[in-house]
Protein backbone atom coordinates (compact mmCIF):
# COMPACT_ATOMS: atom_id res chain seq x y z
CA UNK A 1 0.00 0.00 0.00
CA UNK A 2 1.35 3.36 -1.28
CA UNK A 3 0.87 5.97 1.41
CA UNK A 4 1.06 9.91 0.41
CA UNK A 5 1.01 13.34 2.12
CA UNK A 6 -2.93 13.58 2.40
CA UNK A 7 -2.97 17.54 2.00
CA UNK A 8 -1.31 17.10 -1.43
CA UNK A 9 -4.87 15.63 -3.04
CA UNK A 10 -6.90 18.68 -0.53
CA UNK A 11 -4.42 21.31 -2.25
CA UNK A 12 -5.26 19.73 -5.65
CA UNK A 13 -9.08 19.67 -5.41
CA UNK A 14 -8.86 23.49 -4.87
CA UNK A 15 -6.69 24.27 -8.00
CA UNK A 16 -9.31 21.84 -9.90
CA UNK A 17 -12.32 23.88 -8.18
CA UNK A 18 -11.11 27.07 -9.54
CA UNK A 19 -10.22 25.29 -12.87
CA UNK A 20 -13.50 23.63 -13.30
CA UNK A 21 -15.49 27.23 -12.38
CA UNK A 22 -13.19 28.64 -15.16
CA UNK A 23 -14.49 26.00 -17.60
CA UNK A 24 -18.16 26.60 -16.96
CA UNK A 25 -18.08 30.38 -17.33
CA UNK A 26 -16.18 30.04 -20.22
CA UNK A 27 -17.26 27.42 -21.67
CA UNK A 28 -13.60 26.89 -23.10
CA UNK A 29 -13.21 23.27 -24.54
CA UNK A 30 -9.75 23.61 -24.04
CA UNK A 31 -10.04 24.06 -20.39
CA UNK A 32 -12.17 21.16 -19.89
CA UNK A 33 -9.66 19.01 -22.12
CA UNK A 34 -6.65 20.32 -19.78
CA UNK A 35 -8.48 19.33 -17.01
CA UNK A 36 -9.35 16.04 -18.03
CA UNK A 37 -5.53 15.39 -19.00
CA UNK A 38 -4.79 16.45 -15.52
CA UNK A 39 -7.17 13.32 -14.18
CA UNK A 40 -6.04 10.71 -16.52
CA UNK A 41 -2.83 11.46 -14.80
CA UNK A 42 -3.81 11.35 -11.41
CA UNK A 43 -5.94 8.36 -11.90
CA UNK A 44 -3.24 5.94 -14.38
CA UNK A 45 -0.43 7.10 -12.60
CA UNK A 46 -1.57 8.37 -9.73
CA UNK A 47 -2.90 11.23 -7.83
CA UNK A 48 0.59 12.72 -6.67
CA UNK A 49 2.28 12.97 -10.19
CA UNK A 50 -0.19 15.61 -11.84
CA UNK A 51 1.00 19.13 -12.51
CA UNK A 52 -0.82 20.17 -9.57
CA UNK A 53 0.47 17.85 -7.05
CA UNK A 54 4.31 19.02 -8.29
CA UNK A 55 2.98 22.71 -7.61
CA UNK A 56 1.89 21.35 -3.67
CA UNK A 57 5.46 19.81 -3.51
CA UNK A 58 7.21 22.00 -4.95
CA UNK A 59 6.07 25.39 -3.47
CA UNK A 60 3.39 24.93 -0.83
CA UNK A 61 4.33 21.56 1.55
CA UNK A 62 7.91 23.70 2.06
CA UNK A 63 5.68 26.34 3.14
CA UNK A 64 3.37 24.47 5.84
CA UNK A 65 4.05 24.07 9.39
CA UNK A 66 1.58 21.47 10.33
CA UNK A 67 2.45 17.92 9.99
CA UNK A 68 2.41 15.56 7.01
CA UNK A 69 -0.87 13.30 7.16
CA UNK A 70 -0.30 10.29 5.47
CA UNK A 71 -3.26 8.64 3.50
CA UNK A 72 -3.83 5.49 1.55
CA UNK A 73 -3.36 7.11 -2.29
CA UNK A 74 -6.44 4.70 -3.63
CA UNK A 75 -9.50 7.13 -2.10
CA UNK A 76 -8.08 10.03 -4.08
CA UNK A 77 -6.94 7.86 -6.85
CA UNK A 78 -10.35 6.79 -7.12
CA UNK A 79 -11.43 10.22 -7.59
CA UNK A 80 -9.64 11.12 -9.75
CA UNK A 81 -11.07 8.38 -12.17
CA UNK A 82 -14.35 9.65 -11.13
CA UNK A 83 -13.28 13.54 -12.60
CA UNK A 84 -12.09 11.98 -14.93
CA UNK A 85 -15.13 10.37 -16.43
CA UNK A 86 -17.15 13.52 -15.76
CA UNK A 87 -14.54 15.70 -17.76
CA UNK A 88 -14.02 13.50 -20.86
CA UNK A 89 -18.16 13.40 -20.73
CA UNK A 90 -17.99 17.29 -20.70
CA UNK A 91 -15.23 17.41 -23.21
CA UNK A 92 -17.17 15.41 -25.76
CA UNK A 93 -20.27 17.14 -25.22
CA UNK A 94 -18.63 20.61 -25.81
CA UNK A 95 -17.26 19.24 -29.14
CA UNK A 96 -20.39 17.78 -30.27
CA UNK A 97 -21.67 21.15 -29.91
CA UNK A 98 -24.54 19.72 -26.78
CA UNK A 99 -24.21 22.53 -24.38
CA UNK A 100 -26.58 20.82 -22.02
CA UNK A 101 -24.11 17.93 -21.44
CA UNK A 102 -21.03 19.80 -20.84
CA UNK A 103 -22.44 22.17 -18.79
CA UNK A 104 -24.17 19.37 -16.24
CA UNK A 105 -20.67 17.20 -16.31
CA UNK A 106 -18.78 20.30 -15.47
CA UNK A 107 -21.06 21.06 -12.55
CA UNK A 108 -21.51 17.52 -11.45
CA UNK A 109 -17.46 17.74 -11.40
CA UNK A 110 -17.03 21.06 -9.40
CA UNK A 111 -19.30 19.87 -6.85
CA UNK A 112 -16.99 16.99 -6.17
CA UNK A 113 -14.02 19.00 -6.60
CA UNK A 114 -15.45 21.62 -4.10
CA UNK A 115 -16.87 19.56 -1.56
CA UNK A 116 -13.27 17.96 -1.97
CA UNK A 117 -11.63 20.79 -1.03
CA UNK A 118 -13.91 22.43 1.27
CA UNK A 119 -15.53 19.63 3.06
CA UNK A 120 -12.48 16.52 2.88
CA UNK A 121 -15.23 14.33 0.86
CA UNK A 122 -14.67 11.13 0.39
CA UNK A 123 -15.92 10.44 -3.20
CA UNK A 124 -14.75 6.57 -2.76
CA UNK A 125 -16.89 6.50 0.42
CA UNK A 126 -20.16 7.20 -1.25
CA UNK A 127 -19.71 5.92 -4.73
CA UNK A 128 -17.71 3.02 -4.81
CA UNK A 129 -19.71 0.47 -3.39
CA UNK A 130 -22.67 1.20 -5.23
CA UNK A 131 -20.91 0.81 -8.35
CA UNK A 132 -19.77 -2.70 -6.92
CA UNK A 133 -23.07 -3.63 -6.01
CA UNK A 134 -24.47 -2.39 -9.59
CA UNK A 135 -21.74 -4.36 -11.43
CA UNK A 136 -21.89 -7.90 -10.16
CA UNK A 137 -24.16 -10.27 -9.91
CA UNK B 1 -29.66 30.99 -17.11
CA UNK B 2 -25.88 32.86 -17.74
CA UNK B 3 -22.45 31.07 -16.83
CA UNK B 4 -22.18 33.04 -13.66
CA UNK B 5 -24.99 32.11 -12.14
CA UNK B 6 -24.60 28.53 -12.91
CA UNK B 7 -21.57 28.55 -11.09
CA UNK B 8 -23.12 30.19 -7.64
CA UNK B 9 -25.82 27.89 -8.17
CA UNK B 10 -23.14 24.79 -7.74
CA UNK B 11 -21.39 26.15 -5.19
CA UNK B 12 -24.62 27.24 -2.89
CA UNK B 13 -25.78 23.76 -3.41
CA UNK B 14 -22.64 21.83 -2.78
CA UNK B 15 -22.19 23.92 0.54
CA UNK B 16 -25.74 23.08 1.31
CA UNK B 17 -24.86 19.47 0.58
CA UNK B 18 -21.04 19.64 2.23
CA UNK B 19 -22.74 21.12 5.65
CA UNK B 20 -25.29 18.50 6.26
CA UNK B 21 -23.25 16.15 4.93
CA UNK B 22 -20.31 16.86 7.76
CA UNK B 23 -23.06 17.00 10.63
CA UNK B 24 -24.65 13.88 9.96
CA UNK B 25 -21.37 11.95 9.46
CA UNK B 26 -21.16 9.19 12.75
CA UNK B 27 -24.47 9.95 14.24
CA UNK B 28 -25.91 6.74 15.83
CA UNK B 29 -29.22 6.71 13.74
CA UNK B 30 -31.50 3.96 15.55
CA UNK B 31 -33.77 1.72 13.99
CA UNK B 32 -37.87 2.01 14.71
CA UNK B 33 -38.20 -1.70 14.36
CA UNK B 34 -35.85 -4.25 14.98
CA UNK B 35 -37.27 -5.87 11.78
CA UNK B 36 -33.30 -7.25 10.91
CA UNK B 37 -31.86 -10.55 10.57
CA UNK B 38 -30.28 -12.37 13.21
CA UNK B 39 -27.01 -12.28 12.48
CA UNK B 40 -24.45 -14.93 13.36
CA UNK B 41 -21.16 -15.14 14.34
CA UNK B 42 -20.13 -17.04 11.35
CA UNK B 43 -21.71 -13.99 9.13
CA UNK B 44 -19.50 -11.63 10.96
CA UNK B 45 -16.66 -13.09 11.48
CA UNK B 46 -16.79 -12.53 15.30
CA UNK B 47 -18.11 -13.90 18.34
CA UNK B 48 -21.36 -11.98 19.78
CA UNK B 49 -20.80 -9.59 22.48
CA UNK B 50 -22.91 -10.16 25.41
CA UNK B 51 -24.16 -6.88 25.40
CA UNK B 52 -23.67 -5.05 21.99
CA UNK B 53 -21.06 -5.81 18.92
CA UNK B 54 -20.44 -3.43 16.14
CA UNK B 55 -19.89 -4.32 12.83
CA UNK B 56 -17.76 -2.37 10.80
CA UNK B 57 -18.14 -2.43 6.97
CA UNK B 58 -15.02 -0.88 5.00
CA UNK B 59 -13.50 -0.59 0.81
CA UNK B 60 -10.44 0.18 -0.58
CA UNK B 61 -11.40 3.75 -1.70
CA UNK B 62 -12.01 4.70 1.96
CA UNK B 63 -10.13 7.45 4.04
CA UNK B 64 -12.25 7.74 6.94
CA UNK B 65 -12.50 3.69 7.09
CA UNK B 66 -8.98 3.12 9.47
CA UNK B 67 -9.72 6.59 11.41
CA UNK B 68 -12.96 4.84 12.36
CA UNK B 69 -11.21 1.01 12.20
CA UNK B 70 -8.72 2.40 14.62
CA UNK B 71 -11.30 4.45 17.37
CA UNK B 72 -13.18 1.57 17.24
CA UNK B 73 -10.68 -1.42 17.84
CA UNK B 74 -9.35 1.43 20.65
CA UNK B 75 -12.42 1.63 22.52
CA UNK B 76 -13.43 -2.22 22.74
CA UNK B 77 -10.03 -2.83 24.56
CA UNK B 78 -11.78 -1.23 27.63
CA UNK B 79 -15.40 -2.71 27.04
CA UNK B 80 -15.53 -6.77 27.90
CA UNK B 81 -19.38 -6.60 27.01
CA UNK B 82 -18.72 -5.21 23.08
CA UNK B 83 -17.22 -6.94 20.09
CA UNK B 84 -15.79 -5.55 16.84
CA UNK B 85 -15.80 -7.05 13.88
CA UNK B 86 -14.31 -5.34 10.66
CA UNK B 87 -15.51 -6.40 6.88
CA UNK B 88 -14.30 -5.73 3.77
CA UNK B 89 -17.92 -4.65 1.77
CA UNK B 90 -16.77 -6.40 -1.80
CA UNK B 91 -15.95 -9.76 -0.14
CA UNK B 92 -18.65 -9.83 0.98
CA UNK B 93 -21.61 -8.83 -0.90
CA UNK B 94 -24.10 -10.48 -0.01
CA UNK B 95 -24.22 -9.36 3.36
CA UNK B 96 -23.73 -5.54 2.25
CA UNK B 97 -26.76 -6.17 -0.48
CA UNK B 98 -29.04 -7.76 2.59
CA UNK B 99 -28.09 -5.69 5.08
CA UNK B 100 -27.96 -2.61 2.27
CA UNK B 101 -25.21 -1.13 2.89
CA UNK B 102 -24.10 1.83 0.65
CA UNK B 103 -21.29 3.31 1.64
CA UNK B 104 -18.49 3.27 3.82
CA UNK B 105 -17.69 2.72 6.79
CA UNK B 106 -20.89 2.28 7.81
CA UNK B 107 -21.16 0.63 11.09
CA UNK B 108 -23.82 -1.62 11.87
CA UNK B 109 -25.17 -1.37 16.54
CA UNK B 110 -26.11 -5.17 17.32
CA UNK B 111 -27.55 -6.35 20.36
CA UNK B 112 -26.79 -9.52 21.95
CA UNK B 113 -29.15 -11.89 20.11
CA UNK B 114 -27.08 -10.32 16.79
CA UNK B 115 -29.71 -8.02 15.98
CA UNK B 116 -29.46 -5.01 14.40
CA UNK B 117 -30.25 -1.65 16.68
CA UNK B 118 -29.08 0.81 14.32
CA UNK B 119 -26.45 1.84 12.21
CA UNK B 120 -23.68 4.83 12.06
CA UNK B 121 -22.24 6.61 8.50
CA UNK B 122 -18.87 8.22 8.45
CA UNK B 123 -16.28 7.96 11.29
CA UNK B 124 -18.15 8.93 14.32
CA UNK B 125 -16.80 10.73 17.71
CA UNK B 126 -15.37 8.73 20.47
CA UNK B 127 -18.83 10.83 22.37
CA UNK B 128 -20.98 9.69 19.45
CA UNK B 129 -19.94 5.87 20.06
CA UNK B 130 -20.04 5.63 23.77
CA UNK B 131 -23.66 7.03 23.53
CA UNK B 132 -24.52 5.02 21.10
CA UNK B 133 -23.29 1.98 23.11
CA UNK B 134 -24.63 3.12 26.28
CA UNK B 135 -28.52 3.04 24.91
CA UNK B 136 -28.29 -0.54 23.92
CA UNK B 137 -29.02 -3.15 26.57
Amino acid sequence: MINIDARGPRFSAAITTVVLAVALITSNVWVIAFQAAVFAIGALRGPQFTPYAFIFKKFIKPRLKSEPILEDVRPPRFAQGVGLAFAVTATIGAAAGITQVFTVAVAFALAAAFLNAAFNFCLGCQVYLLLVRATSK
Amino acid sequence: MDSLTQLVLVLLAATGFGFWFKRSRGEFRRKKTLNGPKLSPAAIGCELGSRVTMVQFSSAFCSPCRATQALLEDMVKTLPDVRYSHIDAESQLELVRELDIRSTPTTLFLNRDGVEVGRAFGTPKRSQVMHALNAIH
